[in-house]
Parts: C-alpha cells; structure tokens; sequence
C-alpha cells in the first residue's frame, strides 16, 4: 500500500492541478447516501436555509443575554480608566494607579462556550473602549518570555489594524526577539502619540474620547495559568502601570476564589479587582430553548427522546450550549437526510406550494406514513379511496392537514407556556421546574394521564387567590402575544379575572361571619368544648358549602384542564407530523455519545452481536472457540489477576483453538500447525495490548500485566 | 466415559489445565456458579467493576471449557506436546489428602511410563514457591486416569492403572465437600471497596513461573509471523464483507458531515486502516489530503504540521516553534478558502500522538473550516485524551466501525510487540554502525560485549569500570593509551552504543543498553561472518 512505510508516517496526495475540482457541490454527497431518494436536492438547500436561520437566531440570543454583562464591564473599564486620564496629583489616585484594574469575569464550567463569549467581548470592547484588546490562553504562555512576546505580537497586530498596515511589517520581527515591558511602554507612548493628532475625528469616534486607551489583556482561562507567570507578569506591569494603562480581564470558569488561591496577598494586593458573574448556562439553555423549539418559528421539532438525548447530554455531560446547538444541527441534518417528507419542513406557505409539486413517489411516501394511514383509516369510505388512489385529492388534503399542524403547533406552544405558568410555582414541582421538562413529558404521552398532572391540579385546587390572579395575568400576556389564536382563551381568562377582583368586597362579609362562630366557644369546660367542635365539624361535612372563591377557582383549574386535554395532545397524534419532527434519536445518540469501550467489550465479549454467523451464537458470558482469535484471547485473559502468565496464556489458547481446527486440520503436520496457533497468539497479544488491555511488565519473567477493571 | 475412550483409541491423550479445587468446583456445579464466575455476562459492569482475586489456574479452566463448548471432548496430542505433559501435578495449598494421592497416582504412571527424563526431574524438584497455590496444575482426576490409562497402554500394565482409578474415586469424594463453604465465603465480600483492597493486599503475584525459554517456539520475527498468518485461513470472511459493506454506505455521509463542519472518529475492534484506505481511494482521489499513520512510531505533531507546509502549502521557510508554524497554517488556511485539505489520521490514541499538546494542536487544526478530520482510535482509554475543550474542537460525530480486521500494519513495528519479538531493528542497526568502524574499535566493543554477556547473571552489575576495560583493552593489543580508547568510546557513545555511569566509588562504568539476547546474536553473526 501506499501508505505504509517503515521510514515515514506521513503521506501527502495533492491530485494534480487540472484534475481537482474547484469546489464540490456539497449536496453531490448529500444525494448520493440514498438510493434514489427524492428532492434531495430541495431538502438539501431547505436544510441549510433553516440551519442559518437557526444559527443566526442563536447568535442572536447570545448577544442578547451577554449585553448585560458587557454593558456593566465596560462601564467598570471606563470608570477605572478615568483614573489614569486625570492623571492628578492626589494621593489616592498615586495609590490607586499603582493597583491594576482586574475584571474577574465568572462564567461557570461550560467552557466550551466560552470562546464565543471572549469573541464577542473582544468586538465589543474593540468597538466601545480601546482598539488594543488582546486575548491570551495559557497553553500560548508557558513562561513569562512567552507571555510578553504573545502579547507585544497581538498589539502590534492591534496597531496594524487601526493604522493601515505601513511600516509596522519590518519592526515586528525585531520586536519579537526580546520584549520586555519596558519596550512595552515605549512602544505604547510612541503609538499613542502618534496617532492622537491625526485620529480626533475619523475613524474611532467612539474611542478617542480619551487621549490614551486603556490596553485590555483577556486572559481566557485564568485557572490553567501557572502561577509564576501571573504573578511575575502582575508585579511587572504593575511597576509600569503609570505609563502603559493596563486593564485585566479574567475568565474564571470555577469561582473567584481561585484568584485567591493562584496569587499570595503581595501580588493581588497589586489588582484592583472588581467581579462580574455570566449567565448561568441553564438559563442559556431555556431561552435557546424557548426561541428555537418552542415556537413556530422554525418549522422543525425534536422528538421526546431527541431532546432528551440532548438534554441530557447538556445537563449531565458538559453544561454546553454549543455542544447543544451542534446536537441540534446534527438532528437537522438527520432529519432531512433520512425523511423524504423533509421537504415539506419549511414555512406553510412554501411547504403548500411544494406539496403541488410533490412527484408520485413523494405521494406514495405520505400514504406509507403511519400517522397519515391512521388518519385515513378514520375518515369515511369514499373519501379513503379519495385519498389511495388520487394524487390531486391528496395533495389537498395534505395541506389542509399541514395547516392544522401548524395551527395545532401555535396553540400548543401557548397552552404549554400557560400550563408552565401554573406549575412551575407549585410546591414541589410535580412536573417539573423548568418548562423544558414539562414539554419533554407533554411530547412523550398524554399529561393529562399523568399522575404528576393530576397531583399538579389538586395542587392547584389550593392556591390563593393572589397567587392565583398573577398567574393568571402572566397567562393572559402569553395569550395576548399572539393575536391570532385562542382569541376567546384570553377574554375568557380576562374575565375570570374580573370576577376575582370582584370577589373582593365580598370575601369581608364571610370572614365576619366565620369569626362570630368562632366567638361562640369561648368560655366553656373542656367537655362542652368538645361537643362543640365535633358538632361544627359535622356541621362542615354536612353542609360544606363552598365559598364563591373556592367555585370560581375550580372553574379556573377546570378550564386549564380542558386547555390541556384539548391542545396539549402529543405530536404522535397529529397527522403528517413525521414531516417535522425529527425521530432519528439513536443515531444521534450514537454520534454524539458514543461508547467506545462498550463498542469494543461486546465485540470481543459476543462477536455474534457483529458476525451474525451461527457458529458464533453461544448462551451468556461464554463464547464458542470458533470466535475470532482475539475474542478468545481476551476472554482468557479475563481469568487472569494483575499478572498473567504468557506460557500459561499461549497454552490455553492452543488447546481453545487446537479444539476449534479439530475436524479439518488434517492436512498440515501437527508441527506446522503448533507453529501457526502459535503465531496466532502472538497477534491476538499484541492486538490486545494494542487495544491496551495489557501491558509488557518487568515484574516477573515472561508475564504481561492487565491493565482493566477486572485486573486489580 | 465413552468418549473418551474412543478418543484414546486413537491414541490421543486427553488433556484438561485445571487446578484440583476448580475440578471438583467444575464438577459440582458445572453449569451454575462456575460459569458466573468465570466468565463476563453482559454489558459493562464487567468491564468496570472490579473482580475476585483470579486463581492462576482459572484461564486453564475456561480454556478447556471453550474448548469444550461445540464437541465434548479436547484431545491434545501427546508427542507434539511434551510441555503440557510435564505440568502434572504440583501440590497445592495444604497438601490434602487428595493432592497427596494424586501426586503418588501420578508419580506412579510416570515412573511406568517411558517420559521423558526432564519430566522426571520437574517432578523431583521441590517447588520454591510455596505461596502460588499449585503452579499449573494437574488435570481432573479423569484426565490422570485417561493419563494413566495411556500410560498403561504403552506398557501392557492394565490391572495398576485400575487400582489407581478406584483410588482416585475413593479420595475424591470426601474433598466435594469443602467447596461450598469456600465459595459462600467468596460471595460474601460483595463490597467492592474490600474486594479491591483483598485483590491488592499482598504483593504476590499468583501465576506460574514458567517461561517461555522453556517453550521452543519463543522467537518468531516479523518475516515468518508473517509467513505463518499468511496461511491461516480468515474465518468468517463472508460476515466481515457484510460488516465493511454496511461502512462502505457511510462514505457520502462522512463527506457530507465533514463538509458541514464535523469530524469524524471511528472507533469499534477491528483494524480501520483498511475502511479508511478504501474511503481514501473512493471519495478523495480528487482532492488534497494527507494520511498520517499515528501507529508509527516516529510520527509526532512536528512532523504532521512539517508535511502539511512543505508539502501541501509549499512552504521552503522553518518555523522556531511547532506553535508558530500552527499559527502560520492556521492563518494561511483562514485566508484561503478555497483551499481544503482532508486530513486521515489512523490511530489518533498512539503512543507518539496522545500527549495533549499534539491532541491540542490536531484539534485546533481540524476545527478550521477548510481542513476536514477522519480519524480512527483503538485504544479503551482513547476518550480520556480529550477534555471539553479539545472535544469541542474536534467536533467529533462517533461512527463504530467494527471490522474484526487484523492490526497487522498497526502492531508491525518494533516496539510495539511484545517480547517475543527479537530484536532485529536494534540488532541491524547494531551491525550497521560496527561495520564502519574499525578493525580495533569493533574488538574493544567484542571486549565490552562478552564482558556483559558473562556477568548477565549477576544482578548487581553495573558495568565495566574503565580501568578495567582499559587494562584488557591493551593485553588485547587493541589501544595503546587510555586516551585512544577514551575516543574510541566517544564514538561509541555518539551512536548510543554505550552508557557510561558514575559509581558510588566515582568510577566511571560503562554499559551496553541492549539486551543481552540481542547481543548474543550479534556475537553469533559475527563469528558466523568471520
């Protein structure tokens, strides 16, 4: 092969110029995984059109949320730079000017999503307070040398970018040779200089209301830092801080302690620091969440295990958003890869359009749909040979169907937020804190069956009345945000209102009442009193006539009940929901959280469960020694504590396999064959040992160590 | 018992490894506990949980079990295997009666039969290793019947061999009933925590000390294990296709999924070399990638990043440090768009690429748009190479590719064999390098060599003090100062064919880091080529 060399590990293949094709249409491949598959090239671009959208949309969010935490950072640099512009001969400001200003940024374990984070931090403050921001990575920093030369190179570049690239390219090699920051300063007190006359007016308009910017050093991941290079760096700049304005920004992703930690009292003594906490990534997620899948928006849906599997790898994996996004961008992808139906996964008015132009096969398609043969097999006889035979009825009834879908999806989305509204405060949380737990259970089964849903309402039952009445305005803005439907909802929901706020001035007269029998016991001896109390409670049960509160708030509890039953049915139930709703959870499951180690003990443990071969088939645990070599090696090998013996090993491999070539062995002389067993498990070692479940071992002659669990 | 005998009518032995207690354990309960025991049931909790001290004699066991599983009976023949006839038994633990009889049961048919002398003296040899409870030991009862019975065979002795058998029944019996109380004591220590400390309370180690010295086969090179697997005939073949068809549907999906922004890792037992050189041949001919093969073992980052700027990039510049030269690729990739390389990476878990810096920089590397990531990994700790950070970098979509294949290229090099290998890359090299010397300093090497290989014995060697050396040096006439021979081994010592060390007395000693078989050899070619 070519690729195999004793003297080299690397193979370059550049196909030569003519031949290589420009740029491959992506959705060559994307065809060409089905057989034959239909609109492929449709879905394909439908796929990418919803992906941007989505993709936007989350970024969108993001900025949204980080606006905050930016905002109240920039004012801190601001604020903190003032210090250095006043330039004053106050004691205080001599003192103050000798500590670094430090942001300690706290933005919680998911650090992968911290990068977008710094990214859009970076354009903000690049925009907002000063063009030399610079962000730093500990791997880049091993010592201090590193740490200033990574730094003087970012600045320059900084430097570069605001003046049009001019002789900068020449001084820049020299630089990096020996930077100090002395040379720092220097350089900084020229380009100041140097620019401040031409820049007042032109292009940082926003910046150059000072006359010196601040230099703002990002370091992204503080912890991983090692401390002598902060610390040296620190007490560096410190000495320098009058002449080269720095500012700190640490990206902490446990807790602020840590600064703490990393630096003795002399060195954060030298920090100014002030602390600044991100969103959490849970609160992240829900508004994802929120803005991506419950809402008509996009016309794509996960199913329940879908985003269980997602959820559960965010909360239980990596706390990522990214990680979440990537999942649901894999989902996308799946969806449109496997459904041909995906086509019809876009706004209504296209998808109707598009269903006109469905081919026959595509029809063909939305017969074989369960949801849709279920759906037929409810309708009347003439109109189900209407809908098997011809094309044109189909298409008509498919986008009415597609219709409803889409109206069921918006009451949906409002039902669940107003059921969200109700239970999310009660005690307990029977279904569930978050809203995102409620859909998953809502998606799964009919709530309403649920015993949760059914302690939920009792729960319910009980509220007060102004506990009741917020809820009930929280529900009526979520109904009010969409004009369009459930229209009588809200006024029916107003008007349950008003009959709360009426109920006001009656409520007095009852506690009067209740208060007069309560004056009515007093003054007796303990038998009297009891008689007394048992009697009021007969009195209760007999008659136990409601107050109007309690009959208006079982009207409130029954009318949510019957929300619910009538919008919250499961996806499962509507006609045609294949078409937007992603099923594909095991793959994704597969893709996203694999398990290699599984992957690879059920191989060597049940080769069957590959080799669906016969001979292979063999009861629990124990596999027949017709297995592939390593199978039997390996098993074997399990009986074997820390150490194993390779004689005794090869040995007991010889007789498995002796055992297996039995019948047709004949042939070779029994030499020969010892000699090819014996080679045999010379690669089933060495294979094993590849795989790294054990290891050559001094310890004893002629043993190899196991290297797993079962070893110890 | 039927057969058996049959089997001995064809004059093969029956052979079982397995230790007396585990036998009657077998006997008693052989289709319940034993099977338990022994074997993984299913799913993970065998792969993570931690298990009973193993017996050194339970692999024996389960061998001839499997062995057992499709036919009744393994047959072994006798004069092809005088070794497993030689681990007859040892005397266990206690020394209880049984062990006792068996061993005169024993010692009866070998001294009947005409065994081969070493037998004998294996037998006579009083064991030094009282602590590992019976080396490798005996067979079942049954089995020193049929032992006996063959025996007999040979020397027309029938009507011993029928007392021994009634003794041996007569003895077995009784012992039946320790066992169960010995196995409820093994189930009770369910707690992981103990079992984990029992397993590492002492450090002896319980296995057989025999070693493959004593087996003839020991030393099969690269050249014949070859030859010898190249006859083996690759069962299943048929489901394998099946299997790698099954991959082979996945191309275009890879492709897409790697336009689209992931990698891709492949993971599963089973060379993938193969998978992905197919991939290669089929989806990438026309466009530029570069195969890495992690599995060498002079790959490191360096040289992967080198290929892709001398190579792809065409690059003639050096760059001061592998991260410099990451920025440089990074940067040159962003500018470009139009520029895409495929990357194939087999065995990204090596040796030589796991180190985190090289998995950071192949991670930053495939997170650029433009350069696309298919990889393979093998190892069962491979995940743990990579942290949230690399993972998010890599982007990774997991497909199990399962293939079964042999890792022949994979385990071909040197070093990652295992001991049988000789070491012929050390041993070529070694005569390379002599063969540009000259005359003398090859003999002062000779000198230095047979010096080492006879003190090879000697555990507290440290090597050839040079005075020492010095002195033979010049009764063989080979230098005539010391500082001739000082440069001499400066030369020695810039091909890393000597170590010099320090001492406690401060005397300089010197040492050959090679193994001593490798040495021998090179004397043997020597002699052979004078």
């Amino acid at each position: 092969m070519a690729t195999s060399s004793v003297s080299k590990g690397c193979f370059v293949f550049k196909p030569n110029f003519k031949k290589r094709k420009t740029s491959v249409p992506i959705d060559e491949y994307f065809n060409k995984g089905k057989n034959e598959s239909e609109d492929s090239k449709l879905r394909f671009e439908t796929y990418q059109l919803v992906w941007q959208q989505m993709k936007s949309e989350t970024e969108r969010l993001q900025e949204e949320l980080n606006k905050n935490l930016f905002d109240s950072l920039i004012e801190f640099l601001q604020k903190s730079h003032s210090g250095f512009q006043k330039n004053s001969r106050d004691w205080g400001y001599q003192i103050k000017l000798r500590e670094i200003p430090t942001a300690a940024l706290v933005l919680g374990v998911n650090v992968t999503d911290h990068d977008l984070t710094f990214r859009s931090l970076t354009e903000a403050l690049q925009n907002n307070v000063t063009p030399y921001v610079v962000s730093l990575q500990a791997r880049e920093c091993p010592d201090v040398k590193h740490f200033l030369q990574k730094l003087v190179s970012q600045l320059m570049d900084c430097c570069i970018d605001v003046e049009s690239k001019e002789e900068e390219n020449v001084q820049i090699p020299q630089k990096m040779t020996h930077c100090s920051v002395d040379s720092l300063s220097s350089w900084y007190m020229n380009v100041t200089q140097k620019t401040d006359p031409k820049m007042p007016g032109k292009k940082r308009t926003s910046s150059s209301q000072w006359q010196s910017p601040p230099v703002v050093l990002i370091l992204k991941d503080m912890e991983s830092f090692t401390t002598k290079v902060l610390q040296d760096f620190i007490i560096i700049s410190s000495q320098h801080l009058h002449e080269f304005p720095l500012i700190l920004i640490f990206g902490i992703a446990t807790s602020p302690i840590i600064i703490h930690r990393l630096l003795p009292h002399a060195v954060s003594s030298l920090l100014c620091i002030e602390l600044f906490q991100s969103l959490s990534c849970k609160e992240h997620l829900t508004t994802v969440l929120d803005k991506l899948l419950l809402t008509t928006q996009f016309p794509f849906k996960l199913s329940e295990k879908v985003l269980q599997i997602l959820i559960n790898i965010f909360l239980y994996h990596d706390f990522s958003i990214q990680n979440f996004i990537k999942g649901l961008q894999l989902s996308l992808l799946e969806h449109f890869c496997s459904q041909p139906l995906s086509v019809l996964c876009c706004n209504l008015p296209e998808a109707k359009r598009r269903i006109n132009f469905l081919s026959d096969n595509q029809c063909e398609n939305i017969r074989r749909l369960p949801s849709f043969r279920r759906y037929v097999e409810k309708q009347a006889a003439e109109k189900q040979v209407a809908l098997l035979t011809n094309e044109r009825f189909l298409k008509e009834e498919t986008q009415s169907l597609l219709e409803n879908l889409h109206v069921y999806h918006t009451n949906y989305f409002l039902v669940l937020r107003c059921l969200h509204q109700f239970t999310s405060s009660l005690p307990k949380c029977p279904l569930g804190r978050q809203i995102r737990e409620l859909y998953c259970t809502c998606l799964e089964k009919n709530i309403w069956e649920s015993e949760e849903y059914a302690s939920a309402l009792q729960l319910l039952r009980m509220l007060a009345k102004d506990e009741l009445m917020t809820i009930l305005q929280k529900c009526l803005n979520v109904f009010r945000s969409s004009e369009k439907q459930l229209g009588n909802t809200a006024k029916r929901i107003e008007g349950f209102l008003a009959q709360f706020q009426s109920l006001d001035a009656q409520a007095n007269e009852e506690e009067d009442t209740s208060g007069s029998q309560s004056k009515g016991l007093q003054k007796t001896d303990l038998y009297h009193l009891q008689k007394a109390l048992l009697e009021m409670k007969e009195l209760r049960r007999t008659s136990k006539k409601p107050t109007k509160f309690e009959v208006l708030r079982e009207k409130v509890v029954d009318f949510i009940d019957s929300l619910v039953r009538e919008h919250l049915q499961p996806p499962e139930t509507q006609p045609l929901h294949e078409a937007l709703y992603c099923s594909a959870a095991h793959t994704l499951r597969e893709r996203l959280n694999a398990a290699p180690r599984m992957a690879l003990h059920t191989a060597l443990n049940n080769p069957y469960y590959y080799l669906k071969n016969e001979a292979l088939k063999s009861e629990e645990g124990c596999i027949p020694n017709v297995a592939p070599d390593i199978c039997i090696a390996y098993k074997l090998h399990l009986e074997c504590s820390r150490l194993i013996n390779l004689v005794d090993w090869s040995e007991a491999f010889a007789t498995v396999v002796t055992a297996a070539e039995q019948m047709d062995a004949n042939s070779i002389t029994s030499e020969e064959r010892n000699e090819i067993i014996h080679a045999r498990f010379i690669r089933a070692v060495s294979e094993l040992q590849l795989l790294g479940f054990i290891k050559p071992t001094k310890q004893k002659t002629d043993h190899v160590a196991r290297l797993t669990w079962g070893g110890c | 018992m039927t057969n058996k005998l049959e089997v001995m009518e064809d004059k093969m032995l029956e052979v079982q490894f397995v230790g007396d207690d585990d036998v009657l354990n077998h006997i008693l309960d052989r289709e319940g506990d034993s099977l338990k025991n022994g074997s993984a049931t299913d799913g993970g909790n065998k792969v993570y949980s931690f298990q009973n001290r193993k017996h050194s004699e339970k692999m024996a066991k389960l061998a001839s079990e499997l062995a057992k599983t499709p036919r009744k009976n393994v047959s072994f023949n006798l004069k092809n295997d005088p070794e497993i006839m030689t681990n007859i038994p040892q005397c266990s633990k206690g020394h209880s009666t049984s062990d006792m009889i068996q061993l005169k049961n024993n010692d009866n048919s070998e001294f009947l039969s005409t065994a081969p002398s070493g037998l004998k003296k294996r037998l006579i040899v009083p064991r030094s290793h009282s602590d590992s409870e019976s080396e490798y030991s005996a067979s079942n009862s049954e089995d020193d019947e049929g032992a006996a019975q063959e025996y007999e065979e040979d020397t027309n002795e029938v009507t011993l061999s029928q007392k021994i058998q009634a003794q041996n029944r007569v003895v077995s019996n009784p012992v039946c009933k320790e066992i169960p109380s010995k196995k409820m004591k093994r189930d009770k220590t369910s707690d992981l925590v103990e079992e984990y400390f029992e397993a590492h309370s002492s450090s002896k180690v319980l296995t057989s000390d025999r070693t493959l010295q004593k087996l003839r086969r020991t030393k099969l090179d690269q050249q014949t294990l070859r030859n010898l697997l190249s006859k083996v005939s690759p069962s299943f073949s048929a489901e394998l296709k099946q299997l790698n068809q099954q991959y082979e549907q996945l191309f275009h999906k890879w492709m897409l999924q790697l336009h689209l922004g992931f990698n891709i890792v492949l993971y599963g037992l089973g060379s993938k070399r193969d998978l992905l050189e197919k991939f290669r041949a089929t989806m990438l001919r026309d466009s530029i990638h570069v195969v890495i093969n992690g599995f060498f073992p002079g790959i490191n980052v360096k040289s992967i990043l080198n290929s892709i700027t001398e190579e792809v990039l065409d690059h003639m510049g050096t760059f001061r440090s592998v991260l410099d030269q990451l920025d440089w690729i990074i940067n040159k990739f962003k500018e470009d768009s139009s520029l895409q390389l495929f990357l194939l990476i087999h065995n990204l878990d090596s040796q030589m690429l796991r180190g985190d810096k090289s998995q950071q920089i192949i991670g930053q590397l495939s997170s650029l748009r433009n350069i696309y990531l298919i990889a393979s990994i093998d190892h069962i700790n491979a995940p743990l190479m990579w942290d949230h950070v690399k993972q998010s970098l890599y982007n990774w979509l997991w497909y199990e590719t399962t293939t079964y294949s042999p890792y022949t290229e994979e385990t071909s090099y040197e070093n990652s064999l295992l001991v049988k290998q000789s070491g012929s890359l050390p041993l070529s090299s070694l005569t390379h390098v002599l063969r540009s010397l000259t005359p003398n300093a090859r003999g002062i090497f000779r000198l230095l060599i047979k010096y080492q290989l006879d003190n090879q014995d000697n555990t507290s060697y440290i090597g050839l003090s040079f005075q020492d050396f010095y002195q033979q040096c010049r009764e063989a006439f080979l230098v005539n100062s010391d500082l001739t021979l000082r440069a001499q081994l400066t030369e020695f010592r810039d091909h890393k064919l000597i170590r010099t060390k320090k001492g406690t007395d401060g005397v300089e000693y010197l040492l050959i880091p090679i193994d001593n078989g490798t040495l021998t050899d090179f004397l043997e070619k020597e002699e052979e080529e004078s």
